[in-house]
């Protein structure tokens, strides 16, 4: 089996998904300055709630593809209304606090909502049911499977859709103005507290479905999932320069790439010291990496130009 | 002269910063259709006026009554919302957008559609976004920048600058434009035709209340004026009388032995 082949496609697959999660960092950031740690959690809570409504579904005559398409629509909309909620409730509060506050407050968010999980579905992890029979096609060498194809395709449609609707709409050019200048952009008419709720609920829809690509490609979940998931995300953000749209796509996918590669060569780089379970290393390898030698990121500008 | 109704009042505004009273007690009208002019020494507090006016600011005491109705403008899109608009003195477009993006963005308060009609693309949403995109277009050949209409904001010439963002607040459909010394650093043929361009403007049935240091633009333009000094509006009357009077003298000269 030709690794290289296998583990770019792997790779691409986990970037995509990492994709829509760090747009959901990335919009935020690019509009308030906040990096919202909570965001990690609300793709877990994504993932919860389409198993609990495919479980209960699926004794039922619904077709399986029905049932997801059912369990995905249902969490996307509950993480909205997360999304928007903890705008409301823990960060409009603090709009106007030290910037340190509302970090705090999102990492204290993350807690909340890992426990509120963690008692609602169980400390366990759970099995979540595949609704999509799986059929394995093979590559050069290389094998990869419907679900791939499905999250690949899905994200780069969701991709574009976010596009479209930033630079060609409305409330897409709303949201841009707000993010160069929330006051000149309300003197202009923009109602700068609705362009915020709507990048988390925006945010918070994108990390819904990767929740589901996540628990339908893993075939598993659990509550403290979205603390990995989440700081992965945000390293591919910072490493496409945060608060940048095509910056956080391609930082997702290069990221999503560089761990497979690395997962699929650390033991033949080690002499088998370490397995493929340290692939997790990488993304903190690269975050550091991008810290130290471009911590604006890929596609970030100079930060002169923000201020 | 047909005495116009009233548009803007200003009832005794007050606005501190720590011990330093930016404004203290000011208290002007303004009627429709009029070119209002602001002047005074820097730091008299007219930036401070147009901030509390807009709702950046939060004065302390005092209110304005703005085309018959108490202001409440405790967030500045209610402010752009009863039809207010301004420039700024320092210019701040949003660099990152086209200047026909800029203007767009001031469409936004009167326009309806939300994420659900960008994401089904109903006829009424693209009818909206065609004219949204052709009054823009109006707007930039009005003052005169459409050549430029596709290239960012931050590209343009500091004139066309401010220029755009005339247009800017002019798409918010505004009763009264504030501007901030739209002349400040313009040279004698930008001024002249920036003139040309408020004039119009005013022609146009908007009113526009005018902060400026160029006082023969200020003279040549406005109705009536108002001169600030240390918060306090030391002087309201017709260009010619205002020259004349002593106080405005003094603020400008410093204190006289006279």
């Amino acid at each position: 089996m030709d690794t290289l082949l296998q583990q770019l496609i792997n790779g691409i697959t986990l970037g995509a998904v990492y994709a829509l999660v760090a747009l959901g960092y990335t919009m935020v950031y690019g509009i308030i300055g906040l990096i919202n740690f909570a965001h990690g959690e609300v793709v877990m809570i994504g993932t919860m709630v389409a198993f609990t409504v495919i479980v209960s579904l699926a004794g039922s005559a619904m077709a399986p593809l029905m049932i997801l398409g059912i369990g995905v629509a249902v969490s996307v909309v509950v993480c909205m209304v997360l999304g928007w909620a903890l705008e409301r409730v823990a960060y409009r509060p603090l709009r106007h606090a030290p910037r340190l506050t509302p970090l705090i407050t999102a990492i204290g968010m993350s807690i909340v909502l890992q426990n509120v999980a963690m008692i609602i579905w169980g400390r366990n992890y759970i099995t979540f049911p595949p609704m999509i029979g799986k059929h394995i096609y093979e590559f050069g060498g290389a094998s990869f499977t419907n679900v791939q194809i499905a999250i690949v395709t899905l994200a780069a449609l969701m991709m574009l859709g976010l596009i479209y609707l930033v630079h060609r709409t409305r409330i897409g050019m709303a949201m841009r103005a707000t993010a160069q200048n929330q006051h000149v952009a309300a003197l202009m008419g923009v109602d700068i507290d609705r362009v915020i709720a709507m990048a988390f609920i925006i945010g918070s829809a994108l990390g819904a479905v990767a929740g589901c690509m996540v628990g339908s490609y893993y075939e598993i979940a659990h509550y403290q999932m979205g603390f990995m998931l989440g700081l992965k995300a945000f390293t591919a953000a910072v490493l496409g320069g945060i608060g940048n749209l095509a910056g956080a796509m391609a930082g997702g996918l290069l990221l999503g790439v560089i761990e497979a590669l690395g997962a699929g060569y650390i033991g033949d780089l080690t002499g088998d010291f370490l397995g493929s379970h340290y692939q997790d290393i990488f993304a903190f390898i690269v975050l550091i990496i991008v810290l130290m030698f471009r911590p604006s990121g890929l596609f970030g500008e100079r930060t002169g130009d923000r201020a | 002269m047909s005495e116009q109704p009233l548009l803007l009042e200003a009832h005794e505004v007050a606005k501190h910063f720590g011990g330093v009273k930016a404004l203290q007690d000011v208290s002007l009208t303004i009627r429709r259709g009029e070119i209002y002019g602001l002047i005074g020494p820097n730091g008299a507090g007219k930036t401070t006026f147009f901030n509390c006016l807009t709702g950046l600011y939060k004065n302390e005491s005092g209110h304005f009554v703005f085309d018959g109705v108490r202001l409440e403008a405790d967030a500045p899109h209610k402010a752009a919302a009863v039809g207010i608009a301004r420039t700024f003195q320092n210019i701040r477009l949003f660099g990152n957008m086209t200047a026909i993006e800029n203007v767009m963005v001031g469409r936004h308060l009167r326009t309806r559609a939300g994420v659900l009609g960008a994401i089904t693309r109903n006829a009424a949403t693209r009818a909206e976004e065609a004219a949204i995109t052709r009054r823009a277009e109006e707007l930039l050949h009005y003052v005169g920048i459409h050549e430029r209409a596709h290239d960012y904001a931050k590209h343009l010439s500091y004139g066309d600058q401010r220029r755009l963002e005339i247009a800017r607040a002019l798409a918010t459909e505004p009763k009264l434009l504030a501007l901030d010394e739209p002349a400040a650093g313009m040279n004698g043929t930008e001024t002249e035709a920036l003139r040309v361009l408020v004039e119009g403007i005013c022609r146009d049935g908007v009113t526009v209340l005018l902060i400026e240091h160029d006082v023969k633009l200020v003279m040549g333009l406005c109705r009536r004026v108002a001169v600030f000094d240390y918060g306090e509006k030391i002087c309201e009357d017709v260009p010619a009388v205002v020259q004349k009077d002593p106080r405005v003298i003094e603020a400008y000269l410093g204190g006289s032995v006279a």
